[in-house]
């Protein structure tokens, strides 16, 4: 399904997919990548990360200070000039590369729908077959907003030229993580 | 003088933009790679079913959405006409100070002309779609439904956005979206409102489902404190589940995309950003849907998606676009929504343009008879207006194979009586003053009739009527000959029944259903006469009229005692190629040996490919008979001819005619072939013009002494 999966996500565009066994490779990669795109404290520079299982347990206010421009605070102010905005996925499906979750708190909607990038943490054993299934574990009698993310934000109302990026992101990175297969 | 209509679509014909992009998008073969491991007419058939349903249950469904979603805190108010929505949205936009609002896109506010409205009142909407905005921005409205601004070009965009921006813009596409990007984004932050429509209303929970590629529609529904939805009732659909099918198929039949970028299921009210509650507005507008609903024949239309893939294929709509071709619902489909939104009469011109090639029909997720329904409207306008006097004249003589037979015969003789009295441009075919692209048929010196009494053929216990057609018997009698030619090789005898007229497919075209049965009726009879076992046709559009249309047109017009006999004749009814074909399997016609014949291509009329189903048989026939075939790019798109299309829509017609020319050329055939007389004249005469090498030939002259 991961493979089926990785395939698919990538064939939307400006998409890659990570794997990762360990919470903590997870954090390794996500912090080197947040070096290599040069966040800072400033105005278009910095990365907001949106409240995640991931999360649970994990000194917030130290990593923050560790990594310079990367803040846990999701306001509607800080997300307007967001470079990076990080949340957790809950479901995978396979057939399509697509990501879902319960956005129903605004926070996880402002992180992954304003920033140039979207970093998108998802547990391994949360893929599904495709979007019936799905409907199986999602439903909107229990969350009032669902969102389906595949790839970045595009267009092609310009002579119909794909371009990407614009609303929100124009990348899309999805890190897998074995270790959060049970969430909460 | 020309009418508006034709100085539109002249004006249309001379900016081909829209066409060149549709081209390089080459949407027929991304579509199906789109499509890929999905079993598309099981899905089709699934959105019909849950589509068709919902329209069956309307107004249960409404009554049900509004409960659930005001179960979940959302306000829902029910409006039967584009006033009370208007007035809704005004009156809550006053009460609660709203001043700017941000849209997604929302087809429904612009079938009632909201933003317009809303201006007068001193708020100000604007639309966060790229093309949508774009569009706005133009003062114009959209070209396409699910891609807007498809007719401008990016210099053009570039203008509107300088203007805009007051600063003077790239005309780099990826530069002027980002230029959007900054300035819209302006927009959400300040808006007080913001506006969505939706692809999906779920009853059973009071979920809104929107797809957007661009994201617009999650900013749109998360920054503002207020969301409104405009919602028609088509949207509608029972349950959960049903949604998934239509998110399926809805992006790769739209944008050959595997899903959009972003689906969001809404239901009820999300937290704001500021921790208060949003306040959520649905309004459910009918605005004749519950009456097209209740219409045993437009109910149909309301299994509509919005995908546009009818107008991706639509010969036509690529001409000409939207903008002539519709309005604000584009197209076909468009047309067909327009006349029931808004006024029937006020679309009878571009009912018009709809040349019934079917090719949407074919491809439509919703399985709408596109073709069929704007068949419908001419029908009920014609019936309502009635047909103008000299349509009915023309149509009358059509009808009465006697008089159309002299009037032709002299017509012939003279070489050019009828033309300049605009009487012969309402018979079906031949005879048109357009000589531009194509030249003019001629009318035969003996018409078919005359040259089959002089046949002499060989006795035989099978008998098979010959029902030529209006094309066959004045203008290419030689084909009937060919045909009684090639029977005769396999044991076969030809009886032509003096008595047949016209199939009635130029009156069922022109909506004049009474006279369509007529010729029906007409008809029946003498094919019946003799005890034969097939009713041959040389002409796909006779073919459409005997196989699959009297029957159901004798019904319609309260002619059941005929009925028994129409349904006879479809059953005995077969074309020339898909019975040469069947005898050579049956080993009863044997191609002469080692024939080595000419390259051909072959061009599939859209009655044969679509109405009759009948493309295979030909191309069989012909590589039997020894040719060697060449397909053609597009070789089932319409070449322009559709009956009196071609006179009624000159300029149109010509330009389809133009590109089927150059998709013929390409292919360096020595003949081109088709089994459709109208085809043969559109085609034959198109690249008689041009100087072409390449003729036109029916399957039967190809056949013609290629038999033991
Ligand atoms: S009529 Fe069919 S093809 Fe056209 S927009 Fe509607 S669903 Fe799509
Ligand atoms: S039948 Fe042909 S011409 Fe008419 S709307 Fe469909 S595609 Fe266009």
């Amino acid at each position: 399904m991961f493979n089926q999966f990785k395939a698919a996500a990538e064939a939307a565009g400006n998409t890659e997919v990570q794997r990762f066994g360990t919470n903590a490779e997870a954090f390794n990669f996500i912090e080197g990548f947040l070096k290599k795109e040069e966040i800072k404290d400033t105005p278009g520079s910095y990365a907001i990360w949106a409240d995640a299982p991931i999360l649970k347990g994990v000194d917030t206010t130290a990593l923050a200070a560790k990594v310079p421009g990367l803040k846990f605070q999701v306001t509607r102010e800080l997300s307007k000039n967001a470079k990076i905005g990080i949340t957790q996925m809950e479901w995978g499906l396979a057939n399509m590369g697509t990501l879902a979750q319960d956005s129903s708190a605004v926070e996880q909607r402002l992180a992954s729908s304003l920033s140039w990038i979207h970093i998108a943490l998802l547990p391994s054993d949360r893929i599904v077959a495709d979007l019936p299934a799905l409907m199986t574990k999602m439903h909107p009698g229990k969350s009032n907003y669902i969102a389906l993310i595949t790839g970045p934000s595009k267009t092609a109302d310009i002579e119909r030229v794909l371009a990407i990026g614009v609303h929100g992101p124009e990348r899309l990175v999805i890190i897998c993580v074995d270790e959060l297969g049970g969430m909460n | 003088m020309k009418t508006a209509l034709a100085q539109s679509i002249h004006k249309a014909l001379k900016r081909q933009n829209l066409a060149g992009i549709l081209d390089r998008w080459n949407y027929p073969a991304t579509r199906a790679k789109a499509y890929e491991g999905v079993d598309i007419e099981a899905l089709r058939n699934q959105i019909a079913e849950i589509k068709g349903s919902a329209a069956e249950h309307l107004e249960e469904l409404a009554e049900k959405f509004k409960k659930s979603a005001e179960a979940r805190g959302a306000k829902v108010f029910r409006a039967n006409s584009p006033e009370a929505v208007k007035d809704y949205i005004t009156n809550l936009c006053k009460e609660k100070g709203v001043k700017k609002i941000v849209k997604s896109k929302s087809m429904a506010t612009e079938e009632i002309h909201l933003n317009q409205h809303l201006a007068e009142h001193g708020i100000q909407a604007d639309e966060t779609d790229l093309g949508e905005w774009i569009v706005q921005l133009a003062h114009q409205t959209p070209s396409h439904m699910v891609m807007p601004a498809l007719h401008l070009t990016k210099e053009e965009v570039s203008d509107l956005f300088s203007e805009e921006t007051h600063q003077q813009q790239p005309t780099d596409i990826q530069q002027l979206v980002k230029v959007a990007r900054k300035e819209l984004r302006e927009k959400y932050f300040a808006a007080d409102m913001g506006m969505s429509g939706a692809n999906i209303a779920i009853a059973e929970t009071g979920t809104l489902v929107i797809c957007t590629n661009e994201g617009n529609a999650r900013l749109v529904t998360t920054l503002p404190k207020i969301h409104v939805a405009l919602v028609g009732l088509e949207k509608l659909v029972a349950n959960y589940t049903d949604a998934a099918p239509i998110i399926t198929a809805l992006p790769k039949s739209a944008t050959s995309q595997l899903i959009t970028s972003y689906v969001s299921f809404i239901t009820g009210p999300s937290p704001n950003t500021d921790g208060s509650m949003k306040e959520l507005h649905i309004v459910l507008m009918d605005n004749k849907r519950t009456a097209m609903a209740k219409d045993p024949k437009f109910k149909e239309a309301l299994q509509c998606i919005r995908c546009a893939s009818c107008l991706n294929v639509c010969p036509v709509y690529r001409l000409v676009t939207g903008h002539v071709f519709g309005h604000i619902y584009t197209g076909g489909i468009g047309t067909i929504l327009t006349a029931w939104f808004n006024e029937m009469e006020t679309t009878g011109d571009i009912q018009g343009l709809c040349i019934g090639c079917g090719k949407c029909k074919e491809i439509c997720p919703g399985k709408i008879d596109i073709p069929a329904l704007i068949l419908e409207l001419r029908r009920r306008v014609a019936s309502k207006e009635g047909l103008p006097f000299i349509q009915k004249t023309a149509l009358s003589v059509i009808n009465n194979r006697k008089l159309f037979h002299a009037m032709l015969r002299a017509a012939s003789i003279a070489q050019k009586p009828f033309v300049k009295e605009g009487f012969i441009r309402h018979l079906p075919m031949f005879l048109s003053n357009l000589a531009e692209y194509r030249s003019l048929p001629t009318i035969a010196p003996v018409p078919f009739r005359d040259v089959f009494k002089k046949i002499n053929q060989p006795k035989s216990k099978t008998k098979v009527s010959f029902f030529s057609g209006c094309a066959i018997e004045f203008v290419f009698p030689k084909i009937g000959a060919a045909i009684v030619k090639v029977l005769n090789k396999a044991d076969m005898e030809v009886v032509f029944p003096e008595d047949q007229s016209c199939c009635g497919i130029p009156h069922w075209g022109s909506g004049s259903f009474d006279m369509a049965a007529a010729a029906a009726a007409h008809n029946i009879k003498p094919l019946l006469a003799d005890d034969v076992k097939y009713v041959v046709v040389g002409c796909a559009t006779c073919a459409t009229a005997l196989k699959k249309e009297w029957p159901q047109l004798l019904k319609d017009q309260n002619m059941d005692s005929l009925v028994p006999d129409a349904k006879k004749v479809a059953a005995k009814t077969i074309m020339f190629s898909e019975l040469v074909n069947k005898l050579i399997e049956e080993k009863k016609l044997t191609p002469k040996d080692g024939l080595k014949l000419q390259s051909i291509t072959y061009h599939d009329s859209c009655h044969a490919k679509r109405h009759v189903g009948i493309y295979k048989e030909p191309r069989a026939a012909l590589t039997a008979a020894g040719y060697e075939l060449k397909e053609m790019f597009e070789c089932d798109t319409c070449c322009g001819m559709g009956g009196s299309y071609t006179v009624k829509q000159p300029e149109i017609s010509m330009q389809m005619l133009k590109r089927k020319l150059k998709n013929i050329e390409d292919t360096g055939a020595e003949y081109v072939s088709a089994e459709c007389p109208g085809c043969l004249i559109q085609i034959g005469g198109g690249l008689d013009k041009s100087g072409s090498k390449i003729k036109a030939k029916h399957p039967a002259e190809l056949m013609e002494d290629k038999f033991k």
